[in-house]
């Protein structure tokens, strides 16, 4: 009986302390180290397509689920594969809307340049009294020089395919 | 003579090349318009030269190159440029391409030519750059611009050029007849090429199901000693550059590197005659031999054509369909495109023009696959296509490269022989394609970030800037700074 | 920015197919198939076409369950996986016996898989092996062959009555297979030469005049087939030769060490199912490795099964266990042994830039 009854004390304490020692040595500090690499891998154009404020709250809601990993259309299919990836969900690449290009319509542009002040990523050149104009590679659709704009003139489009765009689909299912 | 390494897989697809091979190149009557656009090659799209409404001469610059890796384009007849624009391009999408539509006036009036001296007087770097502004490109399909191949021999040792006479394609004749007609001059280039890549040697390799296309080689070569004529087995894809390679020098291209690396280069025949025409007689690239074959052509056989000139002109000179082809190719059946229409032109890549019965081609409907290894056996890479297109299927990108998809040379061996009908090299076009969308848009999210960054920093020190000015003119009295005061 | 309906190359093709292949394995297996029912007479006519008929049956039902199309019927996989099963049963093997081992092979050990391509083990052996488990009375009868127009072969008639009514064998119409035999006179305690040196005759077992399953008896008519698949280049011949060779060796070598205990290789060539498995159900393709060199280790690997346990295992015969167990390696063994790549080493590493592959012919001249 009392041999039983320290064995089995002993073991509790063994076993308590190990853990005990297990929760300092393992411990997981405050700021999430995902939420980090997350913030990392976001365009950080803080655009607000994904209906979040900007790239940090979009990377606290998908830690926390509340966002769609393919909410994020500036950084396209390549980012939702690697949120997917870190999260751990199956990505639905039908889901990815195509992403957007803003297109001034020289016909209207006045030179105002009020689409280029308010450009996040510097997509828009031109100066004062000129007509603005896009540059594809750094627009990210995110429409705030269509808010910008006071003549109304600036579009947001899907790219039509080129040559240097165009994909082989995948081939019917068998 | 040497023993010939054995390249692995390959295949013995039917020819299909006797009715074309035994006729003469021939010539058609000049089109009333050549349609050019203006990214022939790999690289950088030409830009154009001329308005529309400009009167060209046959030979002008009408589009120059703006960097290294592009060609310019050169009119091929004499006329007037009426359209710069979208033009249907040879490629399956049926999508257009920036180019320029050219009036044939008829004259066919040449610009005067400028005419090199003795080339092997020349230094090798001059000869390049004539080849790069006669805007010559590899005339095999690979359409890589030649002259940047050509000055390579100024940073790598060089030992041996290949001039690439296999044609291993089926239907396509016309390396062949260009070998069996115009030996001398192809023999010419290749000693030019060896004199600007400082090459110790050259061999011209040529399939064996070519015996008069080999001994009319053999005869040109006979006065130079350094030229050697070599009989490769005609087995698929001998023509692609690894495994000619292989196949003539016993060595293989390490992954990853260029030929350069085993000391090899390789030139087609027909990029070989062009170099030979551009430097003894200044002549741009203007025009090509195109096999015009498939059984729903009457008369198939190879004619000299027009960079620009529609496919239907072609046929037309061919005496056009005997039946309705179901499939319109560009190139050889294993790696040809299919055209959309007969509107498009001749581009400078363009080996042949097909019109295929269904007889001739595979069928579409596919079935699973069997794992009977006929595409491993098959592919002469080494690779196992059934586990990449597994992979592709399930979008696996990273698994697929593991696989073979990075050393991958679409060539459809694979395809060729699957008895399930799979469309094995479509698979890996489509994870190719993937993969190229999926580098682009890292890199456009590493740009914006780049973008986005530098924009608030110029923002904050704009603020700050703003902050300072404001600071020194509460206290003028303090601190005057040549800012203020100017 | 997609291209669906458009079609990509290659637009060639070799006019293969897999009707074809599997056509060709049934035409290669028919010299020994026709043999073994002359041998065996009405009951292996009747047991012949009720497997293959259950087979296809199966598979067409299980094809129309699945809503795919019933054209698959016609790949002749269904057709072969049954014919295969036949040929593995006892020749005099009840109705039945036929009917639950095509539905077993076809229903569960290809379609519950995902149908052609999917199963990971060979459907045919599966089947073979869940019936020797469920049955093994009726799956150790052997008929001793009577030769159809022989005087004790049963009539059509009594075919019949054998096949569908279970009508018992008579003394003296069945028997113990070679190996069997001698598995039980092993224990008896006699020595393996003596047994042979009475009832073994090299010649009439590769001729195949002996009981055993209805299509392995004739061995040199099955060799014949395979020789023309491997003409045709419609099985490697990796599988065959590694397995046959690890069989030879391993029974040469434990020959030379007891010839009292163990008999030669020869014997073990001649006896069982050894050839039929080695040409025409190791190298099914679906199970079996894509690779040259996975191919030698799964062919060895499952000659070194069959000699193992036809020698100390608790049953005489063995190539369904042996290529059943391999089959479950060949996932494993594909992973592991690929092709070398062009331009790689076998690592996957790209070759150094600047060495040579091979020092002959750097500059075209040894």
């Amino acid at each position: 009986m009392l041999m039983a009854t320290l064995a089995l004390a002993v073991m509790g304490l063994l076993l308590g302390s190990g853990l005990g020692l297990a929760a300092r040595k393992f411990a997981v500090s405050d700021d999430n180290p995902l939420l980090k690499e997350i913030e990392g891998l976001m365009p950080g154009s803080q655009c607000g397509q994904c209906g979040f404020p900007g790239c940090g709250p979009a990377a606290s809601a998908l830690v926390e689920g509340q966002a769609a990993v393919t909410c994020c259309p500036p950084g396209g299919v390549a980012l939702a594969e690697k949120l997917a990836e870190l999260l751990g969900v199956t990505l639905d690449a039908g889901q990815m809307s195509a992403p957007l290009l803003a297109r001034i319509d020289a016909a209207q542009c006045t030179g105002c340049t009020r689409c280029y002040r308010a450009c996040p990523t510097d997509a828009i050149v031109g100066a004062s009294g000129q007509i603005h104009s896009v540059l594809r590679d750094a627009c990210t659709g995110c429409a705030r020089c269509q808010e910008a704009c006071p003549e109304d003139c600036v579009a947001l489009v899907t790219q039509a395919p080129t040559l240097d765009t165009w994909r082989w689909s995948k081939p019917q299912a068998v | 003579m040497f023993n010939l390494a054995r390249i692995r897989g390959g295949i013995h697809p039917a020819a299909h090349k006797d009715r074309s091979a035994a006729l003469p190149i021939g010539g058609l009557p000049l089109p009333p318009r050549l349609y050019l656009p203006l990214r022939q090659h790999a690289g950088a799209e030409a830009l154009p030269l001329v308005k529309v409404g400009d009167r060209v001469l046959k030979g002008q610059l009408i589009a120059g190159s703006p960097a290294e890796m592009s060609a310019p384009i050169h009119a091929p007849s004499s006329g007037w440029i009426v359209e710069i624009g979208p033009i249907l391009a040879p490629h399956p999408s049926g999508l257009t391409v920036n180019g320029m539509v050219l009036e044939c006036d008829g004259e066919e009036r040449w610009i005067e030519l400028d005419v090199p001296a003795n080339p092997f007087d020349e230094s090798p770097l001059v000869l390049a750059e004539r080849v790069a502004q006669a805007g010559i490109v590899g005339m095999g399909g690979a359409i890589f611009p030649a002259a940047v191949k050509l000055k390579q021999g100024t940073r790598h040792e060089i030992k041996t050029v290949l001039v690439n006479g296999s044609e291993c394609e089926p239907y396509l004749t016309c390396d062949d007849r260009l070998m069996r007609e115009r030996a001398e001059a192809i023999v010419d280039g290749a000693r030019l090429i060896q004199h600007i890549l400082r090459a110790y040697r050259v061999v011209i390799a040529i399939e064996d199901n070519k015996p008069e296309a080999l001994a009319a080689m053999r005869a040109a070569s006979e006065p130079f000693g350094a030229i050697e004529v070599e009989a490769v087995p005609a087995l698929y894809p001998m023509g692609s550059a690894k495994q000619l390679i292989q196949s003539v020098t016993g060595r293989e291209v390490p992954a990853e590197a260029r030929s350069t690396s085993v000391g090899a280069l390789v030139h087609n025949v027909g990029t070989v005659y062009a170099i030979q025409q551009a430097l003894r007689h200044g002549r741009p690239l203007i025009s090509r031999v195109v096999s015009v074959a498939g059984s729903c052509v009457n008369n198939p056989r190879n004619l000299e054509v027009l960079i620009g000139t529609p496919a239907q002109a072609l046929l037309d000179a061919c005496g056009g369909l005997s039946l309705e082809p179901q499939r319109l190719l560009l190139g050889g059946p294993m790696m040809g495109v299919a055209l959309p229409s007969l509107q498009v032109p001749v581009i400078k890549g363009a080996t042949g023009l097909l019109a295929l019965a269904p007889h001739e081609l595979r069928n579409d409907q596919a079935s699973p696959c069997i794992r009977c290894a006929s595409c491993v056996d098959a592919c002469p890479m080494g690779l196992l296509p059934l586990e990449m297109a597994a992979r592709a299927r399930a979008d696996d990108l990273d698994g697929a490269s593991d696989y073979g998809l990075r050393d991958c040379i679409l060539c459809g061996c694979c395809s060729y022989v699957c008895p399930s009908h799979i469309p094995l090299v479509q698979y890996f076009q489509y994870a190719m394609g993937k993969q190229d969308e999926r580098r682009s848009a890292e890199r456009k999210t590493e740009y914006i970030k780049r973008l986005t960054e530098a924009r608030a920093e110029r923002h904050a020190q704009e603020a700050a800037a703003k902050e300072a000015v404001k600071a020194a003119k509460r206290k003028p009295a303090d601190k005057p700074t040549s800012e203020v005061q100017s | 920015m997609s291209s669906i309906g458009i079609a990509s190359g290659p637009f060639a093709h070799d006019r293969s197919s897999v009707n074809r292949i599997m056509l060709h394995v049934c035409l290669a297996l028919a010299p020994a198939t026709l043999f073994g029912l002359y041998l065996f007479g009405w009951p292996a006519i009747n047991l012949w076409l009720l497997t293959c008929a259950s087979a296809l049956a199966t598979e067409a039902a299980c094809l129309r369950w699945l809503g795919q199309p019933l054209a698959r019927l016609q790949d002749g996989s269904a057709l072969l996986t049954g014919w295969l099963l036949a040929l593995s049963l006892p020749p005099w093997a009840p109705w039945w016996i036929a009917v639950g081992g095509s539905v077993f092979a076809i229903g569960i050990g290809k379609q519950l898989y995902g149908g052609i391509g999917q199963n990971p083990f060979n459907p045919a052996m599966l089947a073979r092996v869940a019936l020797l488990i469920a049955f093994p009375l009726q799956m150790t009868t052997w008929a001793l062959p009577q030769p159809l127009g022989s005087a004790g072969a049963p009539g059509f008639v009594e075919g019949l009555a054998i096949t569908f009514a279970g009508a018992p064998l008579a003394d003296g119409m069945s028997g113990a297979t070679a190996l069997g035999h001698l598995k039980t006179e092993l224990t008896l305690g006699h020595s393996a030469e003596a047994i042979l040196a009475g009832d073994f005759s090299l010649l009439a077992a590769l001729l195949g005049n002996s009981a055993g399953s209805l299509g392995e008896t004739s061995e040199l008519l099955l060799l014949l087939g395979g020789a023309w698949l491997l003409a045709r280049r419609i099985i490697h011949w990796e599988i065959p030769l590694s397995m046959l060779l690890a069989v030879l060796l391993l029974a040469a070598i434990a020959h030379q060490i007891n010839p009292g205990r163990y008999p030669g290789g020869l014997y073990h060539l001649a006896s069982g199912g050894l050839l039929l498995g080695a040409l025409f159900i190791a190298t099914d393709p679906v199970t079996s490795p894509v690779s040259r060199s996975g191919r030698l280790i799964f062919g060895a690997g499952c000659g070194v099964l069959v000699y193992v346990i036809r020698t100390w295992g608790s049953f005489p015969e063995a190539v369904a266990f042996a290529v059943l167990f391999m089959n479950a390696l060949t996932p494993l063994i594909d992973r592991y042994w690929r092709p070398r790549a062009y331009g790689r080493n076998a690592r996957g590493k790209p070759l150094p830039v600047g060495r040579q592959t091979n020092p002959l012919n750097q500059e075209g001249k040894p």
